[in-house]
Protein backbone atom coordinates (compact mmCIF):
# COMPACT_ATOMS: atom_id res chain seq x y z
CA UNK A 1 0.00 0.00 0.00
CA UNK A 2 2.80 2.35 1.19
CA UNK A 3 5.25 1.13 -1.81
CA UNK A 4 2.44 1.59 -4.10
CA UNK A 5 1.42 5.48 -3.00
CA UNK A 6 5.28 6.30 -3.16
CA UNK A 7 6.12 4.65 -6.31
CA UNK A 8 3.11 7.00 -8.15
CA UNK A 9 4.62 10.03 -6.06
CA UNK A 10 7.55 9.52 -7.63
CA UNK A 11 6.44 9.21 -11.02
CA UNK A 12 4.63 12.36 -10.68
CA UNK A 13 7.76 14.26 -9.58
CA UNK A 14 9.59 12.92 -12.25
CA UNK A 15 7.29 13.89 -15.09
CA UNK A 16 7.26 17.57 -13.28
CA UNK A 17 11.36 17.61 -13.42
CA UNK A 18 11.03 16.71 -16.85
CA UNK A 19 8.80 19.52 -17.52
CA UNK A 20 10.84 21.94 -15.83
CA UNK A 21 14.16 20.85 -17.66
CA UNK A 22 12.12 21.28 -20.69
CA UNK A 23 11.23 24.61 -19.61
CA UNK A 24 14.48 25.67 -18.64
CA UNK A 25 16.03 24.53 -22.13
CA UNK A 26 13.38 26.82 -23.99
CA UNK A 27 13.40 30.01 -21.89
CA UNK A 28 17.57 30.48 -22.26
CA UNK A 29 17.88 32.55 -25.24
CA UNK A 30 19.41 32.04 -28.62
CA UNK A 31 19.02 28.46 -30.52
CA UNK A 32 22.26 27.78 -31.68
CA UNK A 33 23.45 25.41 -28.69
CA UNK A 34 24.65 22.28 -30.63
CA UNK A 35 28.73 22.95 -30.92
CA UNK A 36 28.74 23.33 -26.96
CA UNK A 37 31.65 21.05 -25.49
CA UNK A 38 29.92 18.22 -23.33
CA UNK A 39 28.93 20.22 -19.97
CA UNK A 40 30.29 18.76 -16.44
CA UNK A 41 27.59 16.78 -15.18
CA UNK A 42 26.22 19.30 -12.43
CA UNK A 43 22.99 17.32 -11.00
CA UNK A 44 23.50 15.30 -7.85
CA UNK A 45 20.70 12.62 -6.39
CA UNK A 46 19.49 13.60 -2.96
CA UNK A 47 16.65 11.91 -0.95
CA UNK A 48 14.63 12.58 2.20
CA UNK A 49 14.90 9.23 3.97
CA UNK A 50 15.55 7.71 7.85
CA UNK A 51 19.06 8.54 7.21
CA UNK A 52 21.76 5.74 8.00
CA UNK A 53 20.54 6.24 11.48
CA UNK A 54 17.55 4.36 11.27
CA UNK A 55 18.15 0.37 11.79
CA UNK A 56 19.40 -1.23 15.09
CA UNK A 57 20.76 -0.44 17.19
CA UNK A 58 20.12 3.08 16.94
CA UNK A 59 16.42 3.02 15.81
CA UNK A 60 16.29 6.72 15.21
CA UNK A 61 15.17 7.24 11.79
CA UNK A 62 15.75 10.86 10.78
CA UNK A 63 12.95 12.95 10.29
CA UNK A 64 13.12 16.00 7.16
CA UNK A 65 16.97 15.27 6.26
CA UNK A 66 17.67 15.63 2.95
CA UNK A 67 20.57 12.82 2.60
CA UNK A 68 23.50 12.56 -0.55
CA UNK A 69 26.92 10.92 -1.00
CA UNK A 70 29.91 12.03 -1.26
CA UNK A 71 33.41 10.80 -2.70
CA UNK A 72 36.55 11.94 -0.75
CA UNK A 73 40.16 11.24 -2.57
CA UNK A 74 43.69 11.68 -0.56
CA UNK A 75 44.49 14.77 -2.40
CA UNK A 76 46.05 14.25 -6.03
CA UNK A 77 45.00 10.26 -5.92
CA UNK A 78 42.55 8.88 -8.05
CA UNK A 79 42.64 5.38 -6.76
CA UNK A 80 42.83 6.43 -2.78
CA UNK A 81 39.09 7.04 -2.55
CA UNK A 82 36.31 6.63 -0.69
CA UNK A 83 32.57 7.36 -1.25
CA UNK A 84 30.59 8.04 1.93
CA UNK A 85 26.84 7.77 1.34
CA UNK A 86 24.29 9.23 4.49
CA UNK A 87 25.67 12.88 4.13
CA UNK A 88 23.15 15.36 5.47
CA UNK A 89 22.57 18.13 3.08
CA UNK A 90 22.92 21.58 4.80
CA UNK A 91 22.18 25.27 3.46
CA UNK A 92 22.87 26.56 6.97
CA UNK A 93 26.16 25.70 7.19
CA UNK A 94 29.43 25.75 4.42
CA UNK A 95 31.97 22.79 4.87
CA UNK A 96 32.41 19.05 4.36
CA UNK A 97 32.04 17.12 8.07
CA UNK A 98 32.96 13.50 7.91
CA UNK A 99 32.52 11.67 11.07
CA UNK A 100 35.93 9.55 11.70
CA UNK A 101 33.83 6.30 12.04
CA UNK A 102 32.64 6.76 8.65
CA UNK A 103 36.05 7.46 6.93
CA UNK A 104 38.70 4.34 6.25
CA UNK A 105 41.41 6.87 4.42
CA UNK A 106 43.94 8.32 6.20
CA UNK A 107 43.40 12.02 5.39
CA UNK A 108 46.53 14.71 5.46
CA UNK A 109 46.12 16.81 8.69
CA UNK A 110 46.44 20.80 8.36
CA UNK A 111 48.77 22.41 10.45
CA UNK A 112 49.50 25.73 12.02
CA UNK A 113 52.34 27.79 11.20
CA UNK A 114 53.91 26.47 14.58
CA UNK A 115 53.41 23.09 13.05
CA UNK A 116 50.16 22.04 15.30
CA UNK A 117 47.21 20.13 13.99
CA UNK A 118 44.49 22.31 13.67
CA UNK A 119 41.34 21.13 15.07
CA UNK A 120 37.62 22.74 14.64
CA UNK A 121 34.87 23.08 17.69
CA UNK A 122 32.26 24.03 15.04
CA UNK A 123 28.73 25.49 16.82
CA UNK A 124 25.98 24.41 15.41
CA UNK A 125 22.90 25.50 16.97
CA UNK A 126 21.49 22.15 18.88
CA UNK A 127 25.36 20.67 19.20
CA UNK A 128 29.16 21.12 17.93
CA UNK A 129 31.16 18.88 16.46
CA UNK A 130 35.01 18.63 17.38
CA UNK A 131 37.71 17.29 15.68
CA UNK A 132 40.84 18.24 13.13
CA UNK A 133 40.89 19.91 10.15
CA UNK A 134 42.56 17.63 7.41
CA UNK A 135 42.58 17.97 3.08
CA UNK A 136 40.37 15.85 0.62
CA UNK A 137 39.60 16.33 -2.70
CA UNK A 138 35.92 15.47 -3.00
CA UNK A 139 34.19 14.70 -5.98
CA UNK A 140 30.05 15.27 -6.32
CA UNK A 141 28.44 14.72 -9.49
CA UNK A 142 30.93 15.62 -12.26
CA UNK A 143 32.17 18.73 -9.99
CA UNK A 144 35.60 18.30 -7.81
CA UNK A 145 37.08 20.23 -5.05
CA UNK A 146 40.63 19.64 -4.78
CA UNK A 147 42.49 20.27 -1.88
CA UNK A 148 39.35 20.89 0.44
CA UNK A 149 39.89 21.61 3.68
CA UNK A 150 37.42 19.75 5.69
CA UNK A 151 36.28 18.23 9.46
CA UNK A 152 37.25 15.09 10.48
CA UNK A 153 34.54 14.96 13.99
CA UNK A 154 35.34 13.28 16.28
CA UNK A 155 38.97 11.37 15.69
CA UNK A 156 40.02 9.72 18.93
CA UNK A 157 43.56 11.30 18.11
CA UNK A 158 42.08 14.34 19.24
CA UNK A 159 39.96 12.93 21.84
CA UNK A 160 40.04 16.21 24.67
CA UNK A 161 37.92 18.81 24.04
CA UNK A 162 38.83 22.43 25.25
CA UNK A 163 37.01 23.83 28.35
CA UNK A 164 36.12 26.60 25.58
CA UNK A 165 34.23 24.51 23.24
CA UNK A 166 32.09 22.33 25.80
CA UNK A 167 31.66 26.17 27.52
CA UNK A 168 29.28 26.64 24.59
CA UNK A 169 26.86 24.32 26.47
CA UNK A 170 26.28 22.20 23.51
CA UNK A 171 26.51 18.19 23.56
CA UNK A 172 29.30 17.00 21.09
CA UNK A 173 27.85 15.64 17.97
CA UNK A 174 30.33 13.51 17.85
CA UNK A 175 29.55 9.85 16.73
CA UNK A 176 26.69 8.90 14.22
CA UNK A 177 23.97 8.34 16.84
CA UNK A 178 24.33 11.76 18.00
CA UNK A 179 25.07 13.61 14.31
CA UNK A 180 22.63 11.59 12.68
CA UNK A 181 24.67 11.52 9.36
CA UNK A 182 27.87 9.82 8.33
CA UNK A 183 28.80 13.94 7.72
CA UNK A 184 27.41 16.95 6.41
CA UNK A 185 27.78 18.79 3.13
CA UNK A 186 27.23 22.53 4.31
CA UNK A 187 26.11 24.37 0.73
CA UNK A 188 25.33 27.52 2.26
CA UNK A 189 25.56 31.08 1.51
CA UNK A 190 29.06 31.71 3.20
CA UNK A 191 31.92 30.61 1.12
CA UNK A 192 33.45 29.68 4.21
CA UNK A 193 32.31 28.57 7.79
CA UNK A 194 33.98 31.20 10.32
CA UNK A 195 35.34 34.08 8.15
CA UNK A 196 37.05 37.30 9.49
CA UNK A 197 36.77 36.56 12.89
CA UNK A 198 38.89 33.75 12.96
CA UNK A 199 41.77 35.29 11.84
CA UNK A 200 41.42 37.74 15.23
CA UNK A 201 43.04 37.57 17.90
CA UNK A 202 42.48 38.25 21.69
CA UNK A 203 39.14 38.42 22.56
CA UNK A 204 37.59 38.76 19.36
CA UNK A 205 38.55 35.61 18.53
CA UNK A 206 35.30 33.38 19.00
CA UNK A 207 37.37 29.61 19.55
CA UNK A 208 36.58 27.82 16.68
CA UNK A 209 39.93 26.87 15.40
CA UNK A 210 42.35 25.30 17.36
CA UNK A 211 46.24 24.91 17.50
CA UNK A 212 46.93 21.23 19.45
CA UNK A 213 49.97 20.11 20.01
CA UNK A 214 50.55 17.31 22.49
CA UNK A 215 50.29 19.87 25.20
CA UNK A 216 46.80 21.05 24.71
CA UNK A 217 44.89 23.06 22.23
CA UNK A 218 45.16 26.64 21.95
CA UNK A 219 42.85 29.06 19.93
CA UNK A 220 44.39 30.01 16.80
CA UNK A 221 44.33 33.23 15.18
CA UNK A 222 45.81 34.83 11.92
CA UNK A 223 49.30 34.36 13.36
CA UNK A 224 49.50 31.21 14.46
CA UNK A 225 46.51 30.14 11.50
CA UNK A 226 43.83 30.11 11.22
CA UNK A 227 43.78 32.29 7.72
CA UNK A 228 40.24 32.52 5.12
CA UNK A 229 41.96 30.12 2.72
CA UNK A 230 42.73 27.55 5.35
CA UNK A 231 39.54 27.21 7.25
CA UNK A 232 37.07 24.96 5.67
CA UNK A 233 35.41 26.22 3.04
CA UNK A 234 32.10 25.83 1.24
CA UNK A 235 33.43 23.28 -1.29
CA UNK A 236 31.18 24.77 -4.17
CA UNK A 237 33.42 27.65 -4.24
CA UNK A 238 36.38 25.11 -5.03
CA UNK A 239 35.14 24.01 -8.26
CA UNK A 240 36.35 24.85 -11.39
CA UNK A 241 32.59 25.99 -12.85
CA UNK A 242 29.00 25.84 -11.48
CA UNK A 243 30.71 27.20 -8.28
CA UNK A 244 28.41 30.31 -7.70
CA UNK A 245 25.94 28.29 -5.87
CA UNK A 246 23.20 25.58 -5.53
CA UNK A 247 19.70 24.72 -6.15
CA UNK A 248 17.89 22.00 -4.24
CA UNK A 249 14.76 20.55 -6.45
CA UNK A 250 12.29 18.58 -4.33
CA UNK A 251 8.72 17.42 -4.88
CA UNK A 252 5.88 18.70 -3.14
CA UNK A 253 5.20 16.39 0.12
CA UNK A 254 1.62 16.04 1.52
CA UNK A 255 1.39 15.05 4.81
CA UNK A 256 4.40 12.17 5.64
CA UNK A 257 5.52 10.12 3.09
CA UNK A 258 8.07 7.61 3.12
CA UNK A 259 10.52 9.22 1.37
CA UNK A 260 10.81 11.40 -1.90
CA UNK A 261 13.95 12.26 -4.34
CA UNK A 262 15.07 15.35 -6.12
CA UNK A 263 17.97 16.79 -6.94
CA UNK A 264 21.29 19.23 -5.83
CA UNK A 265 22.52 20.89 -8.88
CA UNK A 266 25.34 23.30 -8.84
CA UNK A 267 25.60 26.23 -10.11
CA UNK A 268 23.14 29.20 -11.02
CA UNK A 269 22.80 30.42 -14.14
CA UNK A 270 26.00 28.11 -15.47
CA UNK A 271 24.39 25.77 -17.80
CA UNK A 272 20.82 24.87 -18.99
CA UNK A 273 19.56 23.06 -16.30
CA UNK A 274 19.95 26.02 -13.73
CA UNK A 275 18.81 29.10 -15.19
CA UNK A 276 17.28 31.75 -12.87
CA UNK A 277 13.94 31.26 -14.74
CA UNK A 278 11.49 33.04 -13.40
CA UNK A 279 12.15 32.82 -9.43
CA UNK A 280 12.51 35.47 -7.20
CA UNK A 281 15.58 36.96 -6.09
CA UNK A 282 15.80 37.96 -2.28
CA UNK A 283 19.46 39.05 -1.16
CA UNK A 284 20.19 38.52 2.51
CA UNK A 285 22.68 40.18 4.73
CA UNK A 286 26.20 39.44 3.99
CA UNK A 287 27.28 39.21 7.52
CA UNK A 288 24.09 37.53 9.39
CA UNK A 289 22.73 35.46 6.36
CA UNK A 290 19.76 36.53 7.15
CA UNK A 291 16.56 38.61 5.06
CA UNK A 292 13.42 39.29 6.96
CA UNK A 293 10.14 37.29 7.43
CA UNK A 294 6.63 39.11 8.51
CA UNK A 295 4.22 37.09 10.20
CA UNK A 296 1.21 37.96 11.82
CA UNK A 297 1.87 41.22 12.27
CA UNK A 298 5.62 40.45 13.75
CA UNK A 299 8.38 41.28 11.60
CA UNK A 300 11.52 39.25 11.79
CA UNK A 301 13.90 42.14 10.60
CA UNK A 302 17.15 40.28 9.65
CA UNK A 303 16.21 37.62 11.27
CA UNK A 304 14.70 34.83 9.24
CA UNK A 305 16.81 31.93 7.13
CA UNK A 306 16.12 29.25 4.39
CA UNK A 307 18.12 26.24 6.13
CA UNK A 308 18.05 22.46 4.44
CA UNK A 309 19.50 21.43 7.87
CA UNK A 310 16.23 22.43 9.88
CA UNK A 311 13.78 20.10 9.77
CA UNK A 312 10.52 21.92 10.60
CA UNK A 313 9.41 25.37 10.28
CA UNK A 314 10.15 27.15 13.81
CA UNK A 315 8.92 30.38 15.00
CA UNK A 316 7.55 32.21 17.68
CA UNK A 317 6.27 30.76 20.56
CA UNK A 318 3.01 28.83 21.64
CA UNK A 319 1.22 31.69 23.70
CA UNK A 320 1.73 34.08 20.30
CA UNK A 321 0.93 31.89 17.58
CA UNK A 322 -2.13 30.10 19.80
CA UNK A 323 -0.96 26.98 18.38
CA UNK A 324 -0.10 24.36 21.82
CA UNK A 325 2.73 22.54 21.56
CA UNK A 326 3.02 18.65 22.27
CA UNK A 327 2.39 17.00 25.08
CA UNK A 328 5.94 14.92 24.94
CA UNK A 329 8.12 17.03 22.54
CA UNK A 330 7.47 20.70 23.86
CA UNK A 331 9.95 21.24 21.10
CA UNK A 332 7.13 21.10 18.30
CA UNK A 333 3.61 22.21 17.95
CA UNK A 334 0.33 19.84 17.55
CA UNK A 335 -2.72 21.58 16.64
CA UNK A 336 -5.86 19.59 16.95
CA UNK A 337 -6.03 20.48 12.92
CA UNK A 338 -3.89 21.14 10.24
CA UNK A 339 -3.09 24.98 10.28
CA UNK A 340 -2.96 27.23 6.94
CA UNK A 341 -0.41 29.41 7.43
CA UNK A 342 1.30 32.45 5.43
CA UNK A 343 4.02 35.20 5.83
CA UNK A 344 6.05 37.65 4.00
CA UNK A 345 9.62 37.32 3.02
CA UNK A 346 11.69 40.61 2.09
CA UNK A 347 15.20 40.57 0.80
CA UNK A 348 17.61 43.27 1.81
CA UNK A 349 16.97 44.20 -2.09
CA UNK A 350 13.17 44.80 -1.29
CA UNK A 351 12.28 41.92 -2.89
CA UNK A 352 8.62 40.32 -1.29
CA UNK A 353 6.37 37.46 -1.91
CA UNK A 354 4.13 35.65 -0.08
CA UNK A 355 4.88 32.48 1.69
CA UNK A 356 1.66 29.86 2.25
CA UNK A 357 2.89 27.11 4.57
CA UNK A 358 1.02 24.24 6.86
CA UNK A 359 1.90 23.53 10.48
CA UNK A 360 0.49 19.80 11.40
CA UNK A 361 0.07 17.62 14.36
CA UNK A 362 3.61 16.39 14.86
CA UNK A 363 2.42 13.79 17.01
CA UNK A 364 0.36 12.42 14.49
CA UNK A 365 3.10 13.44 11.60
CA UNK A 366 5.67 11.35 13.31
CA UNK A 367 3.71 8.22 14.51
CA UNK A 368 4.57 6.56 11.62
CA UNK A 369 8.86 6.08 11.92
CA UNK A 370 9.17 4.76 8.46
CA UNK A 371 7.89 8.58 7.18
CA UNK A 372 10.86 10.39 6.65
CA UNK A 373 9.50 13.21 4.75
CA UNK A 374 6.85 15.20 6.66
CA UNK A 375 5.52 18.32 5.46
CA UNK A 376 3.98 20.60 8.71
CA UNK A 377 6.53 19.91 11.00
CA UNK A 378 7.22 23.11 13.07
CA UNK A 379 7.76 24.05 16.79
CA UNK A 380 8.58 27.06 18.80
CA UNK A 381 11.86 29.33 17.91
CA UNK A 382 13.53 32.20 20.12
CA UNK A 383 14.21 35.28 18.14
CA UNK A 384 14.02 34.08 14.45
CA UNK A 385 12.17 32.61 11.79
CA UNK A 386 13.51 29.41 10.57
CA UNK A 387 12.24 27.69 6.58
CA UNK A 388 13.33 24.27 7.46
CA UNK A 389 13.30 21.33 5.11
CA UNK A 390 9.81 21.37 4.50
CA UNK A 391 9.84 25.19 3.16
CA UNK A 392 12.09 22.67 0.14
CA UNK A 393 8.91 20.36 -0.86
CA UNK A 394 7.74 21.95 -4.52
CA UNK A 395 9.42 24.31 -4.10
CA UNK A 396 13.35 24.78 -6.32
CA UNK A 397 15.27 26.92 -3.66
CA UNK A 398 18.68 28.56 -4.83
CA UNK A 399 21.27 29.62 -2.82
CA UNK A 400 23.90 31.78 -4.13
CA UNK A 401 27.28 32.17 -2.65
CA UNK A 402 28.21 35.59 -1.01
CA UNK A 403 30.95 37.56 -3.82
CA UNK A 404 29.87 35.17 -6.61
CA UNK A 405 28.14 36.76 -9.79
CA UNK A 406 25.05 35.02 -10.94
CA UNK A 407 22.92 35.88 -13.49
CA UNK A 408 20.45 37.21 -10.52
CA UNK A 409 23.00 39.63 -9.39
CA UNK A 410 26.18 39.55 -6.77
CA UNK A 411 25.37 36.69 -3.74
CA UNK A 412 24.12 36.52 -1.14
CA UNK A 413 21.17 35.44 -1.57
CA UNK A 414 17.95 32.97 -2.21
CA UNK A 415 16.09 32.70 -4.98
CA UNK A 416 12.76 30.61 -5.49
CA UNK B 1 45.21 60.56 41.10
CA UNK B 2 47.11 57.86 41.98
CA UNK B 3 44.70 56.82 44.92
CA UNK B 4 41.34 56.60 43.17
CA UNK B 5 43.34 53.60 41.11
CA UNK B 6 44.30 52.33 44.42
CA UNK B 7 40.65 52.47 45.76
CA UNK B 8 39.83 51.13 42.12
CA UNK B 9 41.57 48.14 42.40
CA UNK B 10 40.64 47.54 45.99
CA UNK B 11 36.91 48.08 45.24
CA UNK B 12 37.35 44.89 42.63
CA UNK B 13 39.47 42.91 44.93
CA UNK B 14 36.80 43.05 47.76
CA UNK B 15 33.71 41.90 45.11
CA UNK B 16 32.91 38.68 46.55
CA UNK B 17 33.41 37.19 43.02
CA UNK B 18 31.59 34.46 41.96
CA UNK B 19 33.48 31.42 40.29
CA UNK B 20 30.13 31.65 37.87
CA UNK B 21 27.23 32.79 38.04
CA UNK B 22 24.67 34.79 36.37
CA UNK B 23 21.20 33.40 35.96
CA UNK B 24 20.00 33.95 39.65
CA UNK B 25 23.03 35.75 40.47
CA UNK B 26 22.85 39.70 41.71
CA UNK B 27 24.67 42.60 39.56
CA UNK B 28 27.97 41.07 40.47
CA UNK B 29 27.62 38.57 38.81
CA UNK B 30 26.77 40.37 35.58
CA UNK B 31 29.94 42.39 35.89
CA UNK B 32 31.86 38.87 36.07
CA UNK B 33 30.42 37.60 33.10
CA UNK B 34 31.22 41.27 31.78
CA UNK B 35 34.69 40.41 32.43
CA UNK B 36 34.60 37.25 31.38
CA UNK B 37 33.81 38.64 28.00
CA UNK B 38 35.84 41.49 27.88
CA UNK B 39 32.81 43.48 26.91
CA UNK B 40 31.15 46.63 27.32
CA UNK B 41 28.16 47.04 29.19
CA UNK B 42 25.48 49.14 28.91
CA UNK B 43 22.37 50.01 31.76
CA UNK B 44 19.14 50.57 30.67
CA UNK B 45 16.08 50.66 34.10
CA UNK B 46 12.85 50.37 33.15
CA UNK B 47 9.91 49.70 35.29
CA UNK B 48 9.70 46.01 36.08
CA UNK B 49 13.73 45.36 35.48
CA UNK B 50 16.92 46.65 34.69
CA UNK B 51 18.39 45.33 31.81
CA UNK B 52 22.40 44.72 31.74
CA UNK B 53 23.65 44.72 27.93
CA UNK B 54 27.37 43.01 27.29
CA UNK B 55 28.58 43.38 23.88
CA UNK B 56 31.44 41.33 23.33
CA UNK B 57 34.24 41.82 20.69
CA UNK B 58 33.36 38.36 18.87
CA UNK B 59 30.20 40.56 17.90
CA UNK B 60 27.89 38.79 20.98
CA UNK B 61 25.47 40.75 22.75
CA UNK B 62 24.02 39.16 25.50
CA UNK B 63 21.47 41.08 27.84
CA UNK B 64 21.02 40.11 31.12
CA UNK B 65 17.74 40.94 33.28
CA UNK B 66 17.81 42.10 36.54
CA UNK B 67 14.50 41.98 39.02
CA UNK B 68 13.66 44.62 40.90
CA UNK B 69 14.85 42.14 43.99
CA UNK B 70 18.11 42.48 43.01
CA UNK B 71 18.40 38.89 41.02
CA UNK B 72 19.27 37.74 37.21
CA UNK B 73 16.08 36.06 35.83
CA UNK B 74 16.63 35.74 32.04
CA UNK B 75 19.52 35.90 29.88
CA UNK B 76 19.33 36.84 26.16
CA UNK B 77 21.95 36.59 23.46
CA UNK B 78 22.34 36.97 19.76
CA UNK B 79 25.46 37.52 17.10
CA UNK B 80 27.36 35.18 15.13
CA UNK B 81 28.66 32.60 17.89
CA UNK B 82 27.26 30.84 20.91
CA UNK B 83 28.16 32.95 24.59
CA UNK B 84 29.87 30.94 27.34
CA UNK B 85 27.16 29.32 27.87
CA UNK B 86 28.57 27.63 31.49
CA UNK B 87 29.32 31.15 32.63
CA UNK B 88 25.41 32.76 31.83
CA UNK B 89 23.80 30.05 33.26
CA UNK B 90 26.17 29.52 36.10
CA UNK B 91 24.30 27.53 38.63
CA UNK B 92 21.97 26.12 36.48
CA UNK B 93 24.32 24.57 33.91
CA UNK B 94 24.51 21.59 34.98
CA UNK B 95 20.64 20.91 35.19
CA UNK B 96 20.69 22.28 31.78
CA UNK B 97 23.64 20.28 30.50
CA UNK B 98 22.11 16.93 31.87
CA UNK B 99 18.31 18.12 30.03
CA UNK B 100 19.79 18.71 26.75
CA UNK B 101 21.58 15.47 26.56
CA UNK B 102 18.92 13.03 27.93
CA UNK B 103 16.42 15.34 24.63
CA UNK B 104 19.17 15.36 22.56
CA UNK B 105 19.65 11.33 22.97
CA UNK B 106 15.69 11.12 21.66
CA UNK B 107 15.71 13.30 18.80
CA UNK B 108 16.19 12.50 14.92
CA UNK B 109 16.65 15.79 13.28
CA UNK B 110 18.25 18.72 13.73
CA UNK B 111 16.79 22.26 14.49
CA UNK B 112 16.59 24.97 16.78
CA UNK B 113 16.99 23.55 21.18
CA UNK B 114 14.07 24.11 23.67
CA UNK B 115 14.71 22.89 26.88
CA UNK B 116 11.45 23.37 29.26
CA UNK B 117 11.70 22.31 32.89
CA UNK B 118 9.64 23.23 35.29
CA UNK B 119 12.29 25.39 36.73
CA UNK B 120 14.16 26.80 34.10
CA UNK B 121 13.49 27.10 29.84
CA UNK B 122 16.64 27.19 27.24
CA UNK B 123 15.75 28.27 23.87
CA UNK B 124 18.80 28.31 21.05
CA UNK B 125 18.03 29.16 17.33
CA UNK B 126 19.97 30.05 14.19
CA UNK B 127 22.43 29.06 11.78
CA UNK B 128 26.17 29.23 11.47
CA UNK B 129 27.37 33.21 11.72
CA UNK B 130 23.71 33.99 13.37
CA UNK B 131 22.90 32.91 16.55
CA UNK B 132 20.25 33.66 19.25
CA UNK B 133 19.26 32.41 22.59
CA UNK B 134 17.24 33.06 25.39
CA UNK B 135 17.36 31.20 29.26
CA UNK B 136 15.04 32.12 32.04
CA UNK B 137 13.39 30.76 35.49
CA UNK B 138 9.54 31.24 34.96
CA UNK B 139 9.36 31.41 38.62
CA UNK B 140 11.51 34.49 38.90
CA UNK B 141 9.70 36.38 36.34
CA UNK B 142 8.90 39.52 38.05
CA UNK B 143 5.13 40.45 37.92
CA UNK B 144 3.68 41.24 34.98
CA UNK B 145 6.78 39.82 32.39
CA UNK B 146 6.31 37.71 30.30
CA UNK B 147 9.26 35.48 29.16
CA UNK B 148 8.30 36.07 24.99
CA UNK B 149 8.72 39.92 25.43
CA UNK B 150 12.20 39.61 26.55
CA UNK B 151 14.38 39.89 23.35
Amino acid sequence: MKRVHLHGFLSLSLAAALAATVGCSGGSGGGSSTSVPSPTSNVQAIEVNTGPTAGPPYNLPYLDGAFTSVTVCVPGSTTNCQTISGILVDTGSSGLRILSSALTLSLPQQTGSNGSPVVECFPFVDGVTWGPVQTADMTIAGEQAKSLPIQVIGSSNFSTVPNSCTSFGLPLEDDLASLGANGILGIGSFAQDCGTACTQSGASNPGVYFACPSTGCEITTESTTESISNQVQNPVTLFATDNNGVIIELPAVSGAETSVTGSLIFGIGTQSNNALGSVTVYTVDPSTGNFTTVFDGITYQDASFIDSGSNGFYFLDSNTTGIPVCADATFWYCPSSTQNLSATNRGLNGSTGTVNFVVGNADTLTANLDDAAVNGLGGPNSGLFDWGLPFFFGRNVYTAIEGQNTPGGQGPYWAY
Amino acid sequence: MKSRIIHGIFVILALPFPLSASLGGDFTSVQADQAKMQGTLQTTSGDSYTVHEIQASTGVAVKEYVSPAGKVFAVTWQGPFHPDLRQLLGTYFDQYAQAVQTQRAHRRDHGPLLIQQPGLVVQIAGHMRSFTGKVYVPQMLPAGVHAEDLR
